[in-house]
């Protein structure tokens, strides 16, 4: 075959939302480096500006026209309706992370201005994560990610948890990244490539060899992604990291790399649906205890924190019970499930963190459930706030969480997997408890702990709980409209 | 929008309102609750001239698609069970709102969270959706936990806790269950996916919907049955409720007895009787079992508490057996005294804990100890305990006789003829829950309102004010309106009734069906559409000679099952059970 040298396609609207929060990133680097030295605001306002931009950039590219859904660059870009809703969730969530940082930076006392280039560079690496069906882009993206999110982490540095939340995801992020490149060599010795879509072709036509070497190359990748999604037995760090870093840059984490990951390892779960004999009955079984195992360690936490880290690993498997049942039919149920519960998880967690940021005074901050008791006394819209995002992660119905809830049941049964209905009801009910504990002691007990005195609600953390708020029962209400936004019909 | 919508949703306007008025204004805050809930009682009100009784379809409908691409839509509707429940729960709201003016701990958060608790409430009675049902169901859920642990007693951590878990526990595999009975629905149609209880059901009356599931069908009985029992609550389920009774401020123990608990009744109506016929007979005898042993068990515990409040949450327990009791002998009587003994058991026992919460705002304890000689004391207050007391009992010509006498007399029917397995062990035992009712109330009344009033305490005790007594008047005239004249109660939840019990026990092709306008209850109870008796009343079981002469006529059966066309798939059994109780 002649080798014909040609300049790839490029159609540059589809990289132009990646471009813009880097380069909101760099400029918001630039200001900092000159900045007058009191404050941070112009940055916020500016990296506000900058991802509102790209927002409306990646709403403009839902267009029905001819050029809506395909790849650029030589496939390594890709643009469908999934891609672009997760990169909206994506700028949503560094949005709302951004919008309640600056008063708490400062309670905190690390007014840093470095914090906002780095969450912008991040939710970069998030976005080229789910906008590419190529899975060396897919690894560049999740090191960018990783990267900005491991300095984010031990960003408090006199705090010795911080530093110890830096280096255990440092180096377990490594781990998990050897294993995910790992498989990727594996698969590109399989397939001759690096594209999604060759997986099942190479299956398909292969022989033992390439279906042996295929096996192990998405055995690892699967690994690699279940460290970054945090699926029991790969979830060890997740609780110590969440709870080290500051609460701002936990928010990101449960929410944007959380999404960043779960995308990706659908998109690889969908195209290797021709094998799911050999994949799917392992990822059945992590799907039940990452489910079973997150809950019941969140039972015993006593530090609000980390009971919500333990809840986003109950949370990643009850999303991977959605990614399953596409898996096993993918003719009736489509990716809107997942993208509907990545809405509402990233709504509901980022305000749950949102309102623990409350307990940031001077300094120092203190998560313990007995330091946020009787959080109403100060803030009484926060603590009602939370009592709403609580419900919602419980799955009470006038929530969003309900209706995601309800569709994974829905979607569960629709392929044939009645267990997992019945795993995650028995863990809905587990999650009650402690969810219930945080809501009563912030929104119920009438003493008031330490940690919440003193202090006041700026109205940058105001708007992200009353948008959060205002977004869990929009969603739930206006179901049938995002609904078809999701799933385009 | 219509009457029904603005029923359901007035105390929720009315719940934003408050939340955007300050804090500091508690007295408005007090009055405009107040005023919601008399509105909204005021618009039920409307609904006695639109409603007719005569007919069993759902009435006053309102539908929109509300999630299209899962055939959830919202509709309401209003048809003889639920119409009763609506006035109970805007009545019974008025007086807990009205009593809820001692309340001075976060005034605010109080009455957002009962205005939001009587539209969830309200909104479980009238939902035709599941998955409306289910969100009204567990709406109720939140504001109820947090009345019981900001404003409850001492250990009201736990029992708010406890109340949570074990309802969500139960009716969150309702929820799996409605999913599969939506993707049957769809499976049977061909067509799309429904939540719809009218859609759903008239796949269900006529048979297409369980032939392809006929395994599967007592799973989702059960899956909906648990729920319904936690809430209701039965034996061994009701652990719940003593512990949230006894901790929840008055007005939401009120509430709680009075509606939270008749949404579990209600909900077999709803959906356990109309949709699994092909079960429901096999599964009655376990939950006939459950009944009676909570109503021995209910009174038995309940006659030795110490504790003024949870003497009488034990009494619910026995109470609401006498419901299941009821509602599952599958009688008419039983039905008919079942539903009415729900209203009854509202009035009766949200009376009881009204009044009692009268006691505790003065003297600030519940327990029989500190008591004694209250009836010198307070003469009025005992007159009136005395008279709701006694209804609990269920003294004739009081409420209480109606909703008992009938629900025992549907289960001896059912029992006698010997219908699903049922003995008469079940009604003989079940009827000492009423000696027993007597024992443990009588003794009540004996250790508050007799004896020597010794207590200096309670000798500064006045008699209740003038509103006080008026809020309870009110209940009491229910009390003897039920008792002398149940006809006033008991007619417009006939033909809903007696179409759900038909609903429940006719074989496929003879079962009313709500989408279906021609079908029709009338006054004889028969099953008619156009004029022609499609299935005959039969008001009892049969009797046991006629079960005997089975054989003797069984010629007349068979040629009868021709003329009715398409009857012979499901149920053989069961249909020459009607056929004879028709001769």
């Amino acid at each position: 075959m002649q080798y014909k040298p040609a300049l790839p396609q490029i159609e540059f609207s589809m990289i132009a939302p990646v471009v813009l929060v880097a380069m909101t990133g760099i400029i918001a680097l630039c200001i900092e480096m000159n900045r007058p030295k009191k404050n941070n605001n112009m940055i916020v306002w500016l990296s506000l500006l900058g991802l509102a931009v790209a927002g409306i950039s990646l709403v403009g590219q839902f267009d029905t026209s001819l050029h809506f859904e395909g790849e650029s660059m030589a496939g390594m870009v890709t643009r469908d309706r999934f891609s672009l809703i997760m990169q909206l969730l994506l700028v949503g969530s560094a949005f709302l992370s951004i919008l309640f940082s600056e008063g708490y930076l400062r309670e905190k006392r690390i007014p840093f201005g470095e914090f906002y280039p780095m969450l912008l560079w991040s939710t970069v690496g998030a976005m080229v994560m789910v906008t590419s069906r190529n899975l060396l882009m897919i690894f560049l993206g999740l090191e960018v990610l990783s990267i900005a999110l491991y300095v984010l982490a031990g960003m408090s540095r006199k705090e010795s948890k911080s530093e110890e939340s830096a280096l255990k995801y440092f180096l377990l992020g490594a781990f998990a990244s050897g294993f995910l490149l790992y498989g990727i060599a594996f698969i590109y010795g399989a397939t001759g490539s690096l594209h999604l879509d060759q997986i099942s072709i190479a299956w398909i036509g292969g022989d033992h060899q390439v279906r042996t070497l295929l096996v192990f190359g998405l055995g690892l990748l699967l690994i690699g992604l279940s460290f970054k999604s945090s699926f029991v037995p790969f979830h060890m760090w997740t609780p110590d990291v969440y709870q080290g870093a500051p609460t701002n840059v936990t928010a990101f984490m449960v929410a944007g790399s959380k999404i960043a990951a779960v995308a990706a390892l659908y998109r690889v779960a969908d195209a290797s649906g021709a094998m799911q004999d050999y994949w799917l009955p392992a990822m059945y079984w992590i799907a039940i205890l990452t489910m079973t195992v997150g809950n019941l360690t969140a039972l015993v936490q006593k530090d609000v924190k980390r009971v919500l880290g333990y809840s986003s690993i109950a949370h990643a498997g009850y999303i991977l019970v959605a990614i399953l049942a596409h898996v096993k039919s993918p003719d009736k149920v489509g990716s809107d499930t997942i993208s509907y519960y990545l809405l509402s998880y990233s709504l509901m967690t980022i305000g749950a963190f949102a309102v623990v940021t409350l307990s940031a005074r001077a300094g120092k901050e203190g998560t313990k459930f007995d330091d946020v008791r009787g959080l109403w006394h100060r803030a009484p819209l926060a603590a009602g706030a939370l009592i709403v995002f609580m419900c919602s992660l419980i799955g009470i119905p006038g929530t969003a969480g309900f209706i995601g809830k309800l569709l994974i049941f829905k979607d569960a049964l629709t392929a044939d997997l009645l267990p997992l209905a019945i795993v995650l009801a028995f863990n809905s009910i587990i999650s009650v408890y402690y969810y219930l504990g945080i809501g009563r002691a912030m929104f119920v007990a009438d003493e008031e702990g330490e940690s919440v005195q003193n202090l006041n609600m700026n109205h940058g953390l105001r708007s992200a709980c009353v948008i959060c708020m205002v977004g869990i029962f929009g969603a739930f209400v206006l179901f049938s409209p995002i609904m078809q936004f999701l799933s385009g019909h | 929008m219509g009457l029904l919508s603005l029923i359901v949703f007035l105390p929720l306007i009315g719940a934003i309102l408050l939340m955007l008025l300050p804090k500091e204004q508690e007295k408005t805050h007090k009055w405009l609750a107040l005023g919601f809930s008399v509105a909204t009682f005021a618009a039920s009100l409307a609904l006695i001239p639109k409603f007719t009784a005569e007919n069993f379809h759902f009435q006053l409908v309102e539908s929109i698609p509300w999630i299209k691409s899962l055939g959830i839509s919202y509709s309401l509707g209003l048809d003889g069970i639920s119409f009763w429940l609506i006035l109970l729960t805007t009545f019974l709201s008025v007086i807990s709102f009205w009593f809820s003016f001692y309340i001075e701990k976060r005034v605010k958060l109080y009455f957002i969270c009962l205005l939001i608790l009587e539209t969830a409430m309200l909104g479980v009675f009238v939902s035709l959706d599941m998955i409306l049902f289910y969100t009204f169901f567990e709406a109720s859920l939140v504001p109820m936990w947090l009345l019981i642990s900001i404003w409850g007693g001492e250990r009201r951590t736990y029992a708010g806790l406890k109340f949570f878990i074990y309802t969500f526990a139960g009716s969150i595999f309702m929820l799996v269950g409605m999913i599969v009975l939506a993707n049957l629905y769809a499976k049977a149609t061909g067509g799309p996916i429904s939540f719809n209880i009218v859609d759903i059901q008239r796949e269900v009356a006529n048979g297409k919907l369980w032939a392809q599931a006929m395994q599967m069908q007592p799973w989702i009985f059960w899956s909906f049955a648990v729920a319904f029992l936690v809430k209701c609550p039965a034996f061994p389920f009701h652990t719940w409720l003593p512990d949230a009774h006894v901790e929840a401020p008055t007005a939401g123990s009120v509430i709680l007895a009075g509606v939270l608990l008749k949404m579990g009744t209600y909900g077999f109506l709803r959906f356990c009787l109309p949709l699994f016929p092909d079960t429901i007979g096999k599964q009655v005898p376990i939950i006939m079992t459950l009944a009676v042993i909570g109503i021995i068990y209910g009174a038995i515990v309940a006659s030795v508490q110490p504790d003024w409040k949870k003497l009488v949450a034990y009494s619910s327990v026995s109470h609401m057996g006498f419901v299941l009791l009821g509602i599952f002998s599958l009688t008419h009587t039983g039905l008919m005294g079942g539903a009415m003994q729900q209203l009854n058991h509202g009035i009766s026992t949200g009376a009881l804990f009204l009044l009692i919460g009268l006691v505790y705002e003065r003297r600030h304890t519940r327990m029989f100890k500190n008591f004694g000689g209250l009836k010198a004391q307070m003469p009025i207050y005992s007159a009136i305990f005395l008279i709701v007391m006694l209804s609990s009992v269920g003294l004739p010509g009081t409420n209480g006789f109606i909703g008992e006498f009938m629900a025992l007399m549907g289960a001896f029917e059912s029992a006698y003829a010997g219908a699903f397995g049922l003995s008469m062990w079940f009604v003989v035992v079940a009827g000492f829950g009423v000696v027993l009712a007597a024992v443990y109330l009588l003794y009540m009344f004996q250790q508050v309102f007799y004896g020597k009033n010794d207590n200096p305490e309670n000798q500064r005790l006045k008699d209740i004010k003038p509103w006080e007594m008026a809020m309870c008047g009110l209940l009491v005239v229910f009390i003897f309106w039920g008792g002398l004249y149940p006809n006033t109660f008991l007619k417009p939840m006939e033909a809903s009734l007696g179409a759900a019990r038909m609903m429940a026990i006719n074989p496929t092709g003879t079962r009313p069906v709500w989408s279906d306008d021609a079908h029709q209850i009338d006054e004889q109870m028969n099953l008619v559409s156009d004029g022609k008796i499609i299935a005959p009343a039969n008001l009892h079981y049969p009797l046991k000679e006629e079960i005997t002469a089975k054989e003797a006529k069984l010629k007349e059966v068979e040629e009868w099952r021709r003329v009715v066309a398409g009857s012979t798939t499901a149920s053989g059994d069961n249909w020459n059970l009607i056929a004879e109780g028709n001769k």
